[in-house]
């Protein structure tokens, strides 16, 4: 067994002290290997996003320890875990949070160039995030000059460019019609086939429907979870035999 | 009912043998229903008895009568095949359904924990949502099989909906009781009811 992408070993987070404490997350161990993509489900206030802050790096549990790419989060000096989530995780949430004043392909290159990468290698690993979304003829438009799908995209292609191992969704298909809210997973589930790791938080079991595996959190605790995956032709087998 | 109308429609486009029929049926729906042979061979006996079908034959020994003939529609069966597609399907009667029945009984049946009956039921169908999702991709050139496999998924999204729906029916239920039991006694403490685990 390789390293798993993301370990969350025995993770709480409280807000408040004393009797007015909250527990958002209370002891939950999770573990998401290279090419698995997972999916969280619960009802809101359930700690999904809670989680999701957690394992990006963006918030620090009272509890337990977050584990990504076998480093400890909480061991991490502040410049290295900033490096960390620069390089090594992507996120996708509902607020898209492009630049206004820059290009598509500026805001795919902004996070290479931040890490030091040459502008001319940023561009090209840019265009082909771009590419990975349909968005490359696209790449010299402003953000208000297009749609919300296509700055949806947009925001994915920043999130997976370079080689972003752990990508980190939370309802990344927010205001998107179907079709295009289709494509996106289409593409985080294509970014795990590849190799990422992907955690999708969601509501909606029509996405969930494209994980690998589903957890099931409440009141801060995870409760369920689908058994994993056979191979892809499971279903098919019937069909596939003449 | 289906499988008649079934067997008619593929029969709109040529001629077949029994054997294809089924084939194609079950390529139309990505064998999601699949037929036996029997199946196949006595409705085709009722269309042929209705004059919906004509049937030729090419000889062959008795033995092996049945894959010998062709099977092809008539004006009777072209017909036929029109008013099914212009008339709408009916759920006059609902349908049992197995797990709004076992729900309904779970509320009031002692020592039941309704909510691990609604999240076992939960996850057993998000994964089946899983399957029929990476089924849908695995053929995402076949459009009749597209169809089928969305019709599969949003079933299985609609009884998720519902199930997250049933909970908090049962949270809001299980508020109002608090709230009879506390304005009814209101000097002692309310016992909170162990619904929840």
């Amino acid at each position: 067994m390789s390293t798993p992408v993301l370990e969350l070993q025995d993770v709480g987070r409280e807000h408040g002290h004393g009797e007015t404490t909250v527990h958002a997350l209370d002891g939950v161990s999770l573990t998401v290997a290279a090419g698995e993509f997972v999916a969280i489900m619960g009802p809101s206030g359930s700690g999904k996003s809670t989680l999701l802050n957690l394992a990006g790096g963006l918030d620090s549990p009272t509890s337990g320890a977050v584990i990504v790419e076998g480093k400890r989060l909480g061991g991490l000096t502040r410049s290295s875990l900033a490096q960390l989530r620069r390089r090594a995780i992507g996120y996708v949430f509902q607020s898209l949070n492009l630049i206004p004043s820059l290009t598509a392909v500026e805001n795919v290159m902004l996070p290479r160039e931040l890490d030091g990468v040459a502008s001319r290698r940023a561009r090209r690993e840019a265009l082909d995030a771009l590419r990975e979304v349909t968005m490359d003829e696209l790449a010299e438009r402003f953000p208000d000059d297009m749609s919300g799908g296509q700055q949806q995209r947009v925001a994915i292609a920043r999130a997976v460019v370079g080689d972003r191992r752990l990508i980190l969704a939370d309802e990344p298909t927010g205001a998107l019609d179907s079709q295009t809210g289709e494509d996106v997973l289409r593409m985080l589930r294509a970014r795990c086939d590849a190799g990422a790791a992907a955690v999708l938080v969601t509501h909606d079991a029509r996405h969930a429907g494209w994980a690998d595996r589903v957890v099931f959190l409440r009141d801060g605790i995870l409760v369920d979870e689908t058994a994993p995956m056979s191979g892809p032709e499971s279903l098919l087998s019937t069909s596939s035999t003449e | 009912m289906s499988i008649r109308y079934g067997l008619l429609s593929l029969l709109e486009r040529r001629p077949m043998y029994g054997y294809q029929l089924r084939q194609e049926f079950e390529a139309s729906t990505g064998s999601t229903w699949p037929l036996n042979v029997g199946q196949v061979y006595t409705t085709l006996a009722r269309l042929e008895r209705d004059g919906l079908v004509a049937v030729s034959d090419d000889g062959g020994t008795d033995a092996d009568r049945e894959s010998q003939r062709v099977y092809a529609i008539t004006d009777g069966g072209r017909a036929e095949v029109r008013t099914w597609f212009a008339t709408p399907v009916r759920h006059t009667s609902p349908p049992r359904d197995e797990l709004a029945i076992k729900l309904a009984l779970a509320v009031h049946t002692p020592g039941v924990d309704v909510h691990a009956v609604i999240q076992a039921q939960r996850t057993a169908t998000v994964r089946s949502l899983q399957e029929y999702t990476r089924a849908r991709e695995a053929a995402a050139d076949d459009l009749s099989w597209l169809l089928v496999a969305d019709s599969l998924i949003f079933a299985a999204e609609a009884e998720i909906r519902w199930l997250d729906h049933c909970e908090t029916r049962l949270a809001r239920a299980a508020r109002a009781t608090r709230a009879t039991q506390a304005s009814a006694a209101p000097a002692k403490s309310v016992s909170r009811d162990g619904a929840r685990s």
